[in-house]
């Protein structure tokens, strides 16, 4: 087992390469750029068979890709927070196409205020275009799911365009120990693209992005991306488990960690998980029974296995790293929705937000979500959502206001 | 698990230091994490990278609070408060700096009580000491202790290949000099521990107040501010004009300035805004008359 230290740019880079990806439109944004370079370079040198084409816009470059993927070639792109929400128009036209893809989305915090370090508001405004979503915690991680994703989008029981996502920075620009994958053995596991009928012929000619009127068609075909959505659960088991059984990596729907015998769980998605499964081994070895469950797939939403990983727990501490404005976070919501009326469930869902533009998570901070959530077990109620923010933030916060405000008052009378 | 931070300038090669030094980590057999971190980039900037080793794979990710050692490229850093250069410095933390002046002199300057080495600088500056990042590497390689010449070696040429021979045979010298300069301290930078929940502090958590829109809006009411940036901070060559040079063509370098940091004066000579010239040396490449030359900041 060769194992290289290569950045999760890099290891997104390898994921196409391996996946033998034929056409890859891109435009570049901070922080996914360097997986662009990186293809571009083998590209160049002869190491790639592909063909890269530049884009004028995000916008154009999911339409590309979704006309591409049309005609039957191995499509792959990358874009990152603001590209992502640019394209948002074509991200939800392209699924209907039910032509299979894969775009990788480095996560980044969106505007305003404009930032470059991550958080998941821009990949989760894409959560009910019909692309399936992938998330990833290492940049092992990174690779292997890209070509996860393409068996997975390109299955006849799916054929749905699918995202795989990454932290910007935490993973994008940290190198990690990485087994790439033999270009042979990722071929036998993903062989070359067979489109079947996603072909395009100048003699039989197809229309994309059609029009329907009357709501009873429109709901025909958008359900039916829905049922493909639904049906890919267990498509993804499917090749889960042939991925394991070839590279000796599992990558469950949902992880489990600790989890068996954990009273509390922290549940989350991301880079940071990791430092969650630091965190549940540092309360184990205080005696205290916490695990960590994360899904790594959020499109479909794996509502059964989750349900699985987490009867019989008393708490839940969602960390969300992710804000819906005038709701709270986006996974607290969805897991609930989940685990509602069910017999056997957690009666404690605690709401952490976290993380917000790639704000740190602190492992004291890991520690006093679980006491929080078994404060909540005992006393039988449900904690207010709590916002990961100290009252050293916040004076720093308004140290910069105070001068903010002496500048736009001077010389003003009042 | 070693942290280790290194500091310095965005091009003077600090992400290419931490990944050398962890390729020699990782050719020693430890579990490695590295990274750079930086904001919009940009070259001169105070930027920083980090390493993390351990024999076990490592779940900690981002910014390294708590250094076992930390590195400084340039010195110019050090009183720098938005570099954080000494953020998190605890007794047992090395701090090594490059730099012309003594230790003694940083401890006095500093008034650090633990451990603080200095690598002399190159009294020749220019490149050399533009470009650290292989020597630093090679001394933080001995400053652990756990690292063999030639894991050192290897990763230098590992990280620099591509760069020619030539190159990678400079880098090679400078980082092996300084490995063997490093000796008499091998193994002064001592691994830190693993937190325990037991001992986990509180955070400080606090309610964020509903504030009103005017103030809450990330807005800035003020013109001008960029002028308070002084991002002739950023500079590590400065440019200089030598004047009885000039023939006051009195357009070519400030034309090209891509910060409006040159203007012409009355006399139709060109004077230099220090306060915001970045050192990017463009008007040194453009000048017709070779008037403007490029001077380390140092000897500025």
């Amino acid at each position: 087992m060769t194992r290289t230290l290569i950045t999760g740019n890099a290891a997104a880079a390898w994921g196409a390469r391996l996946a033998g990806a034929e056409y890859v439109p891109a435009f570049p944004i901070t922080p996914q750029t360097e997986i662009i370079e990186t293809l571009a370079g083998w590209i160049d040198a002869g190491e790639m068979d592909c063909r890269l084409v530049t884009l004028e816009s995000e916008h154009s470059m999911i339409t590309a890709a979704g006309a591409a993927a049309s005609t039957g070639v191995r499509v792959f792109s990358a874009t990152s927070s603001q590209g992502l929400l640019y394209a948002m128009e074509m991200i939800y036209a392209v699924p209907g196409y039910r032509a299979p893809f894969v775009l990788v989305n480095v996560s980044r915090g969106v505007q305003t205020p404009v930032t470059l370090e991550p958080d998941h508001n821009d990949v989760l405004a894409a959560r009910d275009s019909g692309f399936l979503q992938l998330h990833c915690a290492t940049c092992q991680e990174v690779l292997d799911s890209i070509l996860i994703a393409y068996r997975l989008a390109e299955d006849h029981r799916v054929r749905l365009p699918a995202l795989v996502n990454l932290d910007g920075f935490y993973l994008s620009f940290t190198r990690e120990p990485v087994e790439i994958p033999d270009p042979a053995a990722a071929g036998r596991f993903l062989p070359p693209y067979d489109p079947e009928s996603t072909r395009f012929h100048a003699g039989e000619p197809v229309s994309q992005g059609v029009a329907v009127l009357g709501g009873a068609y429109y709901s025909y075909f958008r359900y039916q991306q829905h049922l493909a959505a639904q049906r890919a659960l267990a498509v993804y088991d499917e090749v889960a488990a042939e991925f394991a059984q070839q590279f000796g990596r599992r990558y469950d729907a949902v992880e489990a960690y600790r989890s068996e015998d954990a009273e509390i769980v922290f549940f989350m998605i991301g880079s940071f998980s990791t430092k969650a499964k630091d965190a549940v081994d540092r309360l184990r070895e205080a005696g205290q029974a916490v695990g960590l469950v994360r899904p790594r797939l959020l499109r479909p939403f794996p509502a059964e296995a989750l349900r699985r990983a987490l009867e019989g727990k008393k708490g839940v501490a969602v960390i969300d790293q992710n804000l819906s404005m005038g709701m709270g976070g986006v996974l607290h919501g969805e897991l609930a929705a989940a685990l509602y009326g069910r017999a056997g469930m957690p009666p404690v869902l605690a709401s952490f937000i976290g993380g917000l533009g790639g704000r740190d998570i602190a492992a004291e901070e890991f520690c006093e979500m679980a006491a929080v959530t078994r404060r909540a077990c005992t006393e039988g109620s449900t904690p207010p959502p709590r916002l990961l923010y100290t009252a050293d933030e916040l004076r720093q916060m308004r140290k910069l206001q105070t001068v903010a405000h002496a500048e736009r008052m001077e010389g003003k009378t009042t | 698990m070693y942290r280790i931070r290194f500091h310095g300038r965005g091009g003077q090669g600090m992400k290419t230091a931490s990944r050398i030094l962890g390729s020699a980590f990782f050719l020693q057999g430890y579990e490695v994490q590295d990274a750079p971190r930086y904001g919009a980039e940009r070259r001169g900037a105070p930027i920083f990278a980090y390493v993390r080793a351990a024999r076990q794979a490592i779940q900690e990710r981002g910014i390294i609070l708590e250094p076992d050692l930390v590195i400084v490229a340039d010195d110019s850093l050090v009183p720098m408060p938005a570099a954080g250069v000494l953020q998190g410095i605890m007794p047992r933390t090395v701090l090594l700096i490059h730099s012309g002046e003594t230790p003694e002199t940083w401890r006095h300057r500093l008034n650090i009580a633990g451990p603080l080495l200095t690598l002399p600088a190159e009294a020749a500056a220019g490149d050399g000491q533009r470009f650290a990042g292989a020597a630093l590497a090679g001394a933080a390689a001995r400053l652990v202790g756990v690292i063999t010449s030639s894991a050192l070696e290897r990763a230098v040429q590992l990280e620099l290949a591509g760069l020619g021979r030539e190159i990678v045979s400079a880098n090679l010298d400078q980082a092996l000099a300084a490995y063997e300069r490093m000796a008499p301290e091998a193994g002064r930078v001592s691994e830190g521990e693993v937190f325990a929940a037991a001992a986990c502090r509180r955070p400080d958590w606090v309610e964020l107040p509903l504030d009103e829109a005017d103030a809450a809006a990330a807005a800035i009411h003020a013109g001008a501010t960029s002028v308070e940036v002084r991002t002739g901070l950023w500079r590590t060559l400065r440019p200089v004009i030598d004047y009885p040079r000039c023939n006051r063509c009195w357009w070519v370098c400030s034309e090209f300035c891509p910060d409006s940091a040159i203007r012409v004066n009355a006399g139709q000579y060109p004077e230099i805004d220090y306060d915001h010239c970045k050192g990017c040396l463009i008007c040194v490449a453009q000048c017709p008359a070779h008037a403007i030359s490029a001077v380390p900041e140092a000897q500025a």
